[in-house]
């Protein structure tokens, strides 16, 4: 899978089901500092990778997703595999 | 010395309306919101009667954090909840200042249930469930969201006593307060409003099989009642301090002069006499009144045989010498409340208070051998209601009655 569709599915559930502005959804945003995403809303963002890319997500390897791009590249990294 | 407590702020997301103004118009025109359910059959159903409501749209209202966990009963608590803030001129400005608490009624919450236990089979993977899940399905779910949403740091705890929630919810937050523990409770009830939540309850046949008539199927008190028709949403009733509400200028439309309580310590489902006159005669004695002076009762009256008649035994046992108390069941248009009965129907007699009128007791046609010796009103009617007295009394025989006064 390429990373433009990863980038498209990601945002598009971000804005719709986050309520993010499309401003907001940068590559270099900070999930955590700048779009506000808590630990409960990565219960969320596992349930819609699962939905959107078909895999389950790991919590401890996640630790290293900071930023939308970090997020971006693990999708397509467990995609890829 | 114990402290005065007063109703400062009222608010209703009911099947009668989804605000005062709504609910108020159906009381005075005597509007059932009582409808016909054909999903409810598909699923084997004996009786498709239910209150009808629609679910409020909070997308744009609340951020997706605050609804996330806010199951069907909590949305329509969050509705009920802010109109009575607004009427008593709360703001987030003031929770910050003051501390003050939260005491519910809700005793079920089934879907969000339903859910995730058919996600964890599916899936096998309890991530899956999403991070909404957990706070939706709690008996708390209304108070613990409710608190987090309006910022509370007062009292926070969920009553869960059957149909009668509600109503100890505000005959606590009256202890609270008159005790002096806190100044200001959001109280009240909710009730979710889907058939999966009912199926067990009408498997005991106790609802109403009018189905052809569903407006004539609640008939409290009436000789041809053949049972109770479900229903819900939420009613939100701001409880204060007397001084305090004078201070702040806040409105106030009525003080809670009392609250009886009891168990029938009998059977389960079937209540008795004893239990509904204990509780009355605390109420009573509580708030030093006499019982000659009770303008009004709202009474529990479900429309059901034994349930129907045994609190009409009560209630003459204890205001037979009462000639001029009138007594009109507002469940003849709403259906049974449940969790939310207790407060909405104190809401429900605030407004004819307020508007110096007594709602109609639909349907009440034909009076039974008990109820003949009671001042039933079956037509909307002026009336000055200084005094009223509302019962609610729920599965395992607990039974509750609260006393408030015009202001």
């Amino acid at each position: 899978m390429q990373k433009e569709e990863i980038i498209e599915k990601v945002n598009e559930f971000l804005i719709d089901e986050f309520e993010l502005e499309e401003d907001q959804v940068k590559p270099d945003a900070l999930l955590k500092d700048d779009l506000e995403i808590e630990s409960l809303d990565f219960v969320d963002i596992a349930v819609a990778i699962e939905k959107e890319f078909g895999f389950k997500v790991v919590g401890e390897e996640m630790v290293d997703v900071r930023t939308l791009d970090n997020l971006y590249d693990y999708i397509q990294k467990k995609v890829n595999q | 010395m114990t402290k005065r407590v007063v109703v400062t702020g009222i608010g209703v997301y009911s099947v009668l309306g989804k605000n005062l103004e709504a609910v108020l118009d159906s009381l005075y025109h005597g509007k059932s919101g009582i409808g016909f359910d054909p999903e409810r059959k598909e699923m084997g159903f004996r009786s498709g009667l239910t209150g009808i409501i629609e679910r409020p749209i909070l997308k744009g209202v609340l951020p997706r954090r605050m609804r996330i966990g806010l199951a069907e009963q909590g949305e329509y608590a969050y509705v009920s909840t802010k109109e009575a803030l607004d009427y008593a001129g709360i703001d987030e400005d003031y929770f910050l200042k003051n501390d003050v608490g939260i005491l519910f009624g809700n005793d079920s919450s089934t879907i969000p249930v339903i859910e995730a236990i058919d996600g964890v089979r599916e899936k096998k993977d309890t991530t899956l469930l999403g991070s909404g899940s957990i706070f939706q399905s709690m008996n708390s779910t209304v108070t613990m969201n409710l608190s987090v949403i309006f910022k509370l740091r007062g009292v926070n705890i969920t009553i869960s006593a059957a149909c009668a929630s509600g109503a100890h919810a505000i005959g606590l937050g009256h202890h609270f307060i008159k005790h002096g523990m806190q100044e200001m409770i959001i109280c009240g009830g909710a009730q979710e409003v889907n058939a999966y939540s009912m199926g067990s309850f009408d498997g005991l046949s106790a609802f109403s099989i009018r189905e052809d008539e569903p407006t004539k199927a609640s008939r409290p008190f009436d000789a041809g009642r053949d049972g109770l028709v479900p229903s819900g949403g939420a009613a939100t009733v701001i409880l204060e301090e007397y001084e305090s509400a004078k201070k702040r200028g806040a409105p106030i439309l009525a003080e809670v002069l009392g609250y009886g309580f009891s168990s029938d310590g009998n059977h389960i489902s079937v209540p008795n006499m004893e239990g509904p006159t204990k509780a009355l005669s605390m109420a009573i004695k509580d708030s030093k009144v006499n019982v000659n002076d009770v303008d009004y009762i709202n009474p529990h009256a479900t429309s059901t045989p034994v349930g129907d008649a045994n609190e009409a035994k009560a209630l003459h046992n204890i205001f037979g010498t009462n000639k001029k108390v009138k007594i009109s069941a507002t469940k003849s248009m709403t259906g049974h409340e449940m969790w939310m009965g207790g407060a909405s129907e104190i809401i429900y007699s605030i407004l004819m208070m307020k508007n110096d009128f007594i709602a109609p007791s639909l349907n009440f046609e034909t009076p039974d051998e008990f109820s003949a010796k009671l001042n039933i009103i079956p037509k909307t009617t002026s009336a000055k209601i200084n005094l009223v007295v509302s019962n609610s009394f729920g599965f395992g025989g607990t039974n509750s009655s609260l006393v408030i006064r015009k202001m």
